[in-house]
C-alpha cells in the first residue's frame, strides 16, 4: 500500500483533513504568538496522523490557557485553575493512559502560582506535552510583569522590573524533566519539529515557547518581542522529526554532522550540527548552554535535553491494559467473599 | 511492706459493692513509648470477652515525649461515649500523675511504677504500686526492647487485679503480631511475670471486676478511617490523591495498604485503583477532579486546613459538574487549631464551600460501620449527581478504635450515573436530534449526560471550563444562560435528597426532641436514657445527610422544641437547619461546645436540664 504523503495531499494517513484538527476561532489579539503556536499544534497533529479523539487538552488560567479551544475541536479539554493544570492533567490521564495529553500554560500560570505543580509534574515524568507560551507579561489583566520578565524591563503602567527572571527550561532541567526544549513563535518551522518530537516523547515534554504579546509587551529591545527574538535567535541545531514509519534518508546529512535521538516509539529526531557540537542527552550541558545564552544575550532555541527512556509516571503503577475508566463494575468491586476476609481481619467476634 | 501499706484501705471488697463491666480505665503514658500495643491488646481482650468497650486516645501533636492518655470505657449497657471521670488510672508518666489523681472517682484505683515519686493528694483511692523496673530486669528481654515491653507489666498486673483472662490477652497479641511467635512470647513472658507478681504481692481492695458477657457478637473492631477506606475500595474507588494531614492520613494509607488485598488481579498483577500522594492539597484535589472528570471514581481525604486549600477546585467541580468524593476528617479549627483533637466544626464551611452561589452535598456518618457504608455510597451519589460529595467524619470517629457491627457487603449495584460510551452515546444522539449538550438536561431530572476522555465518538468531546458555559459547553457570558445553568444546579442539589441517606429516627411522639449528627450521637443516646430516668422523655433524630430531608422538618414541626447537640462553638448544625426551616428556627435550641474532646452524656444532660429550667421552667 502506497503511503499518502500528507505534505502533498489534503488528507492525512488516517483519512482526516486539516479541518478535522481545527478549533474555534481565536479570540486572542491579532498577531499574538499564541495563535501561531495553535496553528503549529494543528499542523503537527495532522502530519503525525494523530486521531483527535486520542488527544486530551488541558490548560490553566490566562491568555495562553484560552488557546486549547483554538485547536482540536474533537478532543476533550479541561480549562482548570490558575497554575493547577498539572494536577488536573495527571488525574485525567490516569483515566485512560493511552491518550496523548497536551497542556498549554503561560509564564504567569507556570512560573508563579504554578511553579510547584509544574515541577512535581516533571518529577513524576507524567507523559504529556507541557507548553509554556511565554511572553513575560500578564495579558488578560492588562500588562503586569510576569516572573519570566527580565530585570530592567520597562512597561507602561508598571515602571521598571527590579526582579530577576525565572528560566522555565532551567527549572525543568533541575527537577529531572525528561524532555526540555525552547522554541520561538516567530520560528514556525523549528517549532513544528519541536512539537512533533515533544508529542513523540514518552514522558513529560516541556516546551518553553517565547511567544510575544503584541499588545502589552513587544518592544523591540525586550527579550520576549518578535524583533528581538528574530535578531537574537540562535538555534542549537537544525531539528528534523522523522516519524517511525518513514524510511530515513539521511543523505542530506554529512556523516558526523548530525546527531540522532531514537524516541520511545521508534521515531527519530535528527539534530543537524550548526555552530557547535551539542549533546542533548546531557543535563549539565543543557544548563551550561542556557547559562551562556543568558550571559551572551541570545535567544537559544532547540532541543536542550531529552532522555527518551526515562521511567514514566505510568511505569510506576500496575495499570490494567484496559483503560481504567472503561473497567466494568465487576472489575472494580471486590467479590463477596472478600467482605468476610476483611471482617476477620478486623477481629470479628463470631 | 506492700501488703502492710495496703491494709486499712478505705474500700471494702464485699461482692455487693462490686462494679462489674461498667467502669473507666485511663492509661497515662509518654507519647512514643509504645503503649499503643499494650492498650489495644487490653481493649481487644475485653472485646473478645464480650464486653462492650470503647477506646479513646488523647494524644499530643508530637512524635515523642509529650503526655498521651488512652481511655477504655467498659459498659455493660453498651454506651460507647466518653465519660469525664476515671475509675482506674495506670500512671506511667510522672509529669501528669497529679492531673490523673484528680480525675479519679472516690474509691478509684491508681496503678503506678513503684519508683514513681509523687505527692499523694488523695486518701479515698486504692493504690497498687508495680515493680516495673524489677520485672523487666528479671526477665531475659534484650536491653533494646526493654522500654517497649515495660508497658506489658501494667497489662499483666491489671489483668490479674480486675480479672482479665491471660489467654484472651495472648489471643489479642497473636492477632496484633499476626501470629509471629517471637514478639508474642516476649510480651507474654512479661505479662505472666507481672500477673504472678501481682497475685503473690497485692491484695485486691478495690471494687472493679470484669466478667465475660456475650454482647460483642457479630461485631468487629475498627476505626472510622479504616472503615471509610475499605468502604471506598468496595465501592469501586479507582483513584485517590491525598496529602498527609492529621487526623485524615490513615484513611488514604489504609487504601494504599489494602489495594493489593482487594483490588489486585493475582494473575496479571494489575491493580484497578491508583493512589497518588500529591505535593499538597491544592494538587491532591486537582488530581482528584481530573480523575473524576476522566470517568474514574475518585476521592481525596483531608481535614480542615487541607479543605481550605481545596476550596477553589471544588467550586470548579461544582460548577462544571465533576463527581468527586471528599472525606473531611474534622479536627479543631480555625487555623492549625488543635490538630490532634476532635470537632464537628467544618459543617457550615463545607455547606457553603466556595465563592459564588454554591451548595454542598454532605454525608454525616454516625458510626464506624456507617463510615464503611458511606465509603461506597458516596461514590455512587457523586457519580449519579455529577457533583462533589463530602463525607464529614471526625478525629474521634476516624482515629479511635470502636466496636461496631461487622461490615456488610454493598447491597446495591455500583451506580456509574449517566456516563455514555460510544454505542449508548449514538443512541442518545439518535433520540435527541443528533445533538449532544454536556449541560443539556434532556431527561428533565436536572442531570445531563456526560462523556469522558477516551470516548472515540467524533461528537463525544466537549470543553470543560469554570467560566460561563451554555448547555452545549460553549463559552458564554450571556446573563440568561448563566442564570438558567445555575438554577438547574440548584434544582439538582435540592433533589439530591432522593439519593442521600435519610435521617435515623427514634420518635415516640414526645414533646421534646434532640437532633444531632455524626459521632455526637453516642453521648446523645446515653443522655437520652439518663434524661428518661430523670423524668424527661425526648425523641431523637440523627441527620445523616445535608441538605436536610423532609423528615427533619417534620420532626421539628411535630415537637414543641428540639435541642440540637453538636461539637462546635457556634451551633453550626442548628444554623444550617434554621436556614432550611426558618419559620421554626426559634424552636431549635443549640447545645454545643468545642474543647477538643468528644461530648459526654453528663454534659449534655446538664445543659438540657439547665435550659429546661431557664427557658421552659414549666416542664
Amino acid at each position: 500500500m502506497a503511503l499518502i504523503d500528507s505534505r502533498l495531499s489534503n488528507i492525512n494517513q488516517i483519512g482526516l483533513t486539516r479541518n478535522d484538527y481545527k478549533g474555534a476561532p481565536s479570540t486572542l489579539c491579532q498577531g499574538c504568538g499564541h495563535n501561531s503556536i495553535s496553528s503549529q499544534i494543528v499542523a503537527a497533529c495532522y502530519e503525525m496522523n494523530i486521531k483527535p479523539e486520542k488527544v486530551v487538552k488541558f490548560s490553566g488560567i490566562g491568555c495562553s490557557s484560552k488557546s486549547p479551544t483554538y485547536f482540536l475541536n474533537r478532543s476533550f479539554g479541561f480549562n482548570g485553575l490558575h497554575g493547577r493544570m498539572p494536577s488536573l492533567a495527571l488525574g485525567a490521564l490516569f483515566a485512560d493512559n493511552s491518550m496523548e495529553g497536551i497542556g498549554v500554560s503561560g509564564d504567569g500560570d507556570t512560573a508563579s502560582i504554578g511553579m510547584g505543580q509544574f515541577k512535581h509534574l516533571a518529577r513524576r515524568n507524567t507523559p504529556m506535552v507541557y507548553i509554556v507560551e511565554n511572553n513575560g507579561v500578564y495579558g488578560l489583566t492588562k500588562g503586569q510583569f510576569s516572573a519570566t520578565a527580565e530585570e530592567g524591563l520597562e512597561l507602561k503602567k508598571q515602571g521598571v522590573n527590579t526582579y530577576l527572571p525565572v528560566d522555565i527550561c532551567m527549572e525543568a532541567l533541575v527537577t529531572n524533566a525528561s524532555f526540555v526544549a525552547r522554541g520561538f513563535a516567530g520560528d514556525p518551522k523549528q517549532l513544528k519539529n519541536l512539537l512533533k518530537a515533544a508529542i513523540a516523547h514518552n514522558g513529560l515534554a516541556v516546551l518553553d515557547i517565547i511567544s510575544p504579546c503584541v499588545t502589552f509587551h513587544n518592544k523591540e529591545n525586550s527579550f520576549h518581542s518578535y524583533q528581538w527574538g528574530k535578531e537574537h535567535e540562535v538555534q542549537l541545531h537544525d531539528i528534523t522529526f522523522v516519524p517511525a514509519r518513514d524510511e530515513i534518508t539521511i543523505e542530506d546529512f554529512e556523516p558526523g554532522s548530525s546527531k540522532e535521538v531514537t524516541m520511545h516509539d521508534g521515531s527519530l529526531i535528527l539534530l543537524k550540527k550548526l555552530d557547535k557540537d551539542y549533546d542533548p542527552t546531557s543535563r549539565i550541558e543543557a544548563l551550561k548552554v542556557l547559562e551562556d545564552a543568558a550571559h551572551n544575550n541570545i535567544l537559544l532555541t532547540g532541543l536542550l535535553f531529552v532522555d527518551p527512556e526515562a521511567k514514566t509516571l505510568f511505569d510506576r503503577y500496575h495499570l490494567p491494559k484496559t483503560p481504567l475508566n472503561r473497567l466494568k463494575p465487576d472489575q472494580i468491586r471486590p467479590k463477596k467473599d472478600k467482605m468476610d476476609e476483611i471482617n476477620k481481619l478486623l477481629f470479628l467476634n463470631e | 511492706m506492700q501488703k502492710e501499706k495496703l491494709k486499712g484501705n478505705p474500700m471494702s471488697n464485699n461482692s455487693s459493692d462490686r462494679k462489674i463491666n461498667d467502669f473507666v480505665i485511663t492509661f497515662g503514658t509518654v507519647n512514643g513509648s509504645g503503649s499503643a500495643t499494650a492498650n489495644t491488646t487490653i481493649m481487644r481482650a475485653l472485646f473478645q470477652m464480650g464486653i462492650p468497650v470503647s477506646g479513646k486516645n488523647i494524644f499530643p501533636s508530637n512524635i515523642q515525649g509529650l503526655p498521651t492518655w488512652y481511655t477504655l470505657r467498659l459498659s455493660k449497657d453498651g454506651y460507647l461515649a466518653r465519660v469525664e471521670e476515671d475509675d482506674i488510672v495506670i500512671a506511667m508518666n510522672p509529669s501528669t500523675i497529679r492531673k490523673e489523681l484528680e480525675s479519679l472517682v472516690p474509691g478509684g484505683v491508681l496503678f503506678y511504677p513503684d519508683d514513681l515519686k509523687f505527692d499523694l493528694t488523695r486518701e479515698d483511692i486504692v493504690l497498687y504500686p508495680m515493680p516495673v523496673k524489677k520485672i523487666i530486669k528479671d526477665s531475659d528481654v534484650t536491653p533494646t526492647l526493654r522500654d517497649y515491653v515495660a508497658n506489658m507489666v501494667y497489662v499483666g498486673v491489671l489483668c490479674q487485679m480486675i480479672g482479665i483472662k491471660l489467654e484472651m490477652i495472648e489471643s489479642a497479641l497473636n492477632f496484633h503480631f499476626k501470629n509471629k511467635e517471637k514478639p508474642v512470647s516476649i510480651n507474654m513472658n512479661i505479662i505472666n511475670m507481672a500477673a504472678n507478681w501481682a497475685k503473690e504481692n497485692l491484695i485486691k481492695t478495690d471494687r472493679y471486676w470484669v466478667e465475660p458477657m456475650k454482647n460483642t457478637q457479630g461485631c468487629i473492631m475498627s476505626d472510622g478511617n479504616t472503615a471509610g477506606a475499605l468502604g471506598s475500595l468496595f465501592g469501586g474507588l479507582q483513584f485517590c490523591a491525598w496529602y498527609p494531614i492529621t487526623p485524615a492520613s490513615s484513611l488514604a494509607e489504609t487504601i494504599h495498604e489494602f489495594i493489593p488485598v482487594l483490588r489486585k488481579d493475582n494473575e496479571t498483577g494489575e491493580e484497578s485503583v491508583v493512589i497518588v500522594q500529591a505535593e499538597d492539597e491544592l494538587a491532591a484535589i486537582g488530581m482528584t477532579v481530573g480523575a473524576g472528570w476522566g470517568g474514574l471514581r475518585a476521592l481525596t481525604s483531608t481535614s480542615g486546613p487541607g479543605l481550605s486549600l481545596m476550596t477553589e477546585y471544588l467550586g470548579l467541580a461544582y460548577y462544571s459538574e465533576v463527581p468527586v468524593v471528599i472525606w473531611d476528617v474534622q479536627r479543631v479549627g480555625p487555623s492549625t487549631g488543635l490538630p490532634t483533637r476532635t470537632a464537628q466544626c467544618d459543617l457550615t464551611f463545607v455547606y457553603f464551600l466556595g465563592h459564588g452561589d454554591t451548595n454542598s452535598i454532605i454525608l454525616l456518618p454516625g458510626s464506624v460501620n456507617e463510615c464503611f457504608e458511606f465509603g461506597w455510597k458516596a461514590l455512587d451519589i457523586a457519580e449519579r449527581l455529577q457533583s462533589p460529595v463530602f463525607v464529614l467524619s471526625d478525629l474521634d470517629l476516624g482515629m479511635n478504635e470502636w466496636i461496631t457491627p461487622k461490615f456488610n457487603y454493598p447491597n446495591l449495584p455500583i451506580d456509574r450515573g449517566k456516563i455514555l460510551w460510544e454505542e449508548d452515546f449514538q443512541k442518545m444522539l439518535d433520540a435527541n436530534g443528533g445533538s449532544f449538550g454536556r449541560y443539556n438536561d434532556v431527561d428533565g431530572d436536572n442531570i445531563p449526560y456526560r462523556t469522558v476522555v477516551g470516548n472515540q465518538h467524533p461528537k463525544a468531546a466537549y470543553f470543560t471550563r469554570g467560566t460561563g458555559h451554555d448547555r452545549f459547553a460553549n463559552y458564554s457570558e450571556d446573563g440568561e444562560v448563566w442564570m438558567q445553568g445555575m438554577e438547574r444546579l440548584k434544582r439538582k442539589y435540592e433533589h439530591s435528597v432522593e439519593f442521600t441517606p435519610t435521617p435515623e429516627l427514634d420518635d415516640n411522639h414526645n414533646r421534646v426532641g434532640i437532633i444531632t449528627s455524626g459521632s455526637a450521637y453516642f453521648p446523645v443516646i446515653e443522655a437520652r436514657d439518663i434524661l428518661k430516668n430523670k423524668g424527661l422523655n425526648v425523641d431523637l433524630l440523627r441527620i445523616r445527610a445535608l441538605p436536610i430531608h423532609d423528615q427533619v422538618k417534620d420532626f421539628i414541626k411535630s415537637h414543641d422544641y428540639c435541642y440540637v447537640v453538636e461539637l462546635n462553638r457556634d451551633g453550626q448544625l442548628q444554623q444550617i437547619i434554621s436556614l432550611s426551616i426558618p419559620d421554626k428556627a426559634t424552636n431549635l435550641i443549640s447545645i454545643s461546645k468545642m474543647d477538643g474532646f468528644p461530648l459526654t452524656a453528663k454534659w449534655i444532660v446538664n445543659e438540657v436540664l439547665k435550659k429546661e429550667e431557664v427557658d421552659h421552667g414549666t416542664n
